[in-house]
């Protein structure tokens, strides 16, 4: 057990006390313990910020699946050269900081970002799209961000599909989409089932592209924690709503290792 | 079916490339504006970065922390590894999940503690405080690589190492050790990288005289679109780019698998 006690100590101090300190003062509001999470339940401006992340997340989600899945399949079915080419495509910008990457989408999509001078000088539009501090900017930087968590481990169940299923479903009379359908799919669907959960999980916690593609509307419950601890000071309130924010991570991890495994999170 | 998949998969990676093909010539660009394509070739930017204590100063301190928390996350994280792979005991999926639990609830979540525990301790904004947050986002990393490693190496060669009469010493630095090596470098770059592009946890700690260069490009570019910024981007992915071609080097020749998150 010796080997181990460094690393428990290290995040028994370093993370677990910090986070059950964090609780206490979640629960230490003048008005009763209670207080900071019935003033979150009372005021619906939390209501509409929870309601935003999670339909936020989801969305990001679904897109991530929509794209991820045929880039998965596609990476899975090329070789050699062409398939490490793809494969940099992915991983290039997935250890590119997300600083940057959302950087660079605010580039692209501002008011005089590449999208709107190509528009205008071709003469396609008159005036300057609004392109971000939206929605449509959130869900951009976002799912760019996140594709990556879900294409490579559906990558790497796909390259793990053995190729015999597949011709024995064919040489019985299948189609190819009935192939696809009956065979690959549910042989992949470990793999989309446990991309999906993470970019979920981390899409609820997001706190950068939020910040600068959204606008005033699109304020993700990470973004109102920052506002209350750094900005209003107001550490029991935020610690309520870190604590929510916490509750909701810990049930889909929680499910995520009860279908999944915990050890799925390498490539 | 094929070509419609094989359409929207083509789509998807150059939706996931165009921001670094267009950060990367920015930072070169001639014009004091943002345009694209960029009007001229000039290395203004760079000039201006390096011209710069502050960005000069962020970078060097980035990098020392950097160091900094690879070698503590690696001290920390090889040991916790062996001990996992090596050692039978009940709960090991739980200890497992513990120790990754840092990279899995959301940053935020440990920023603000983190800030609460630095602020009654007295911490907030030195070079220390930013050294333990950044090793406990690194460290799990480290934990996964190695593990990885350790499930794959063939305990044989030790034993062979041992009945020839190598003590358990000598085995471990002679046979285990360079086993693994490969998968500790991996490790020890992602470490790096992770502390190097560490920014959600850095806002709440760091303070005026130790701003990081992801905090430096955070505060610049809530302010104006300053393309110092894709400057300092493009050096950013280099780093990226660096730690990519090494990792598959690894992974190709000896199979060292890398951790997603």
């Amino acid at each position: 057990m010796l080997p181990l006690v460094p690393a428990l100590v290290f995040v028994t101090v370093f993370f677990v006390y910090p986070l059950l300190r964090m609780a206490a003062l979640s629960f230490g509001a003048p008005d009763g313990p209670l207080g900071y999470y019935e003033s979150i339940l009372r005021n619906p401006v939390y209501a509409t910020v929870l309601g935003l992340t999670f339909k936020t997340a989801l969305v990001v989600t679904g897109l991530c699946v929509l794209l991820g899945v045929p880039t998965a399949y596609l990476l899975a079915s090329v070789r050699g050269t062409t398939r490490t080419i793809l494969l940099v495509a992915v991983v290039l910008p997935f250890l590119t900081s997300i600083l940057i990457r959302t950087y660079a989408w605010m580039a692209i999509l501002g008011r005089h970002g590449v999208v709107n001078q190509a528009l205008l000088t071709t003469g396609l539009i008159e005036a300057p799209l609004p392109l971000m501090h939206n929605a449509f900017g959130v869900y951009v930087g976002m799912t760019h961000v996140l594709l990556p968590f879900l294409v490579l481990p559906v990558y790497s169940v796909m390259t793990g599909i053995d190729g015999r299923l597949l011709r024995a479903a064919a040489s019985l009379g299948a189609t190819p989409r009935r192939v696809l359908a009956t065979v690959y799919v549910p042989l992949a669907l470990p793999g989309i089932a446990s991309g999906a959960l993470l970019v979920f999980l981390i899409a609820i916690g997001f706190y950068i592209t939020p910040a600068l593609l959204g606008g005033p509307r699109q304020v993700m419950i990470a973004n109102l924690i920052e506002v209350q601890v750094l900005e209003l000071l107001n550490w029991g309130f935020g610690s309520a709503l870190a604590f929510l924010l916490l509750g909701a991570t810990v049930v889909v991890m929680v499910l995520f290792d009860r279908v999944l495994g915990l050890e799925r999170l390498t490539v | 079916m094929k070509t419609v998949l094989y359409g929207i998969a083509i789509l998807t990676l150059v939706f996931l490339v165009l921001p670094i093909l267009i950060v990367v010539p920015l930072a070169f660009s001639a014009s004091p504006y943002l345009e694209f394509p960029p009007a001229g070739f000039s290395l203004q930017w760079y000039a201006r970065y390096f011209a710069s204590p502050k960005w000069t100063g962020a970078t060097v301190l980035s990098i020392q922390i950097a160091l900094a928390a690879t070698a503590l996350a690696l001290a920390l994280g090889i040991p916790a590894a062996f001990g996992l792979v090596r050692r039978q005991f009940r709960g090991k999926s739980a200890l497992l999940a513990f120790f990754m639990a840092p990279i899995i609830v959301p940053y935020i979540i440990t920023a603000i503690a983190m800030y609460f525990m630095f602020a009654r301790l007295g911490l907030l904004g030195t070079p220390l405080s930013l050294l333990l947050a950044h090793t406990l986002l690194a460290f799990p990393k480290v934990v996964v690589i190695v593990a990885a490693a350790l499930k794959g190496f063939d305990r044989t060669l030790e034993r062979a190492s041992m009945s020839l009469g190598a003590r358990p010493g000598i085995t471990f630095l002679r046979v285990t050790y360079p086993g693994i090596r490969p998968a500790v470098t991996t490790a020890g770059l992602f470490a790096f990288l992770t502390s190097f592009d560490e920014l959600i946890l850095t806002m709440f700690i760091a303070g005026p005289t130790t701003v990081t260069l992801p905090k430096q490009m955070w505060d610049t570019v809530r302010l104006e679109i300053d393309p110092t910024i894709a400057a300092a981007s493009s050096l950013l992915i280099a780093v990226a780019v660096f730690i990519l071609v090494v990792t598959e080097l690894l992974r190709r020749r000896v199979g060292v698998k890398v951790p997603i998150g």
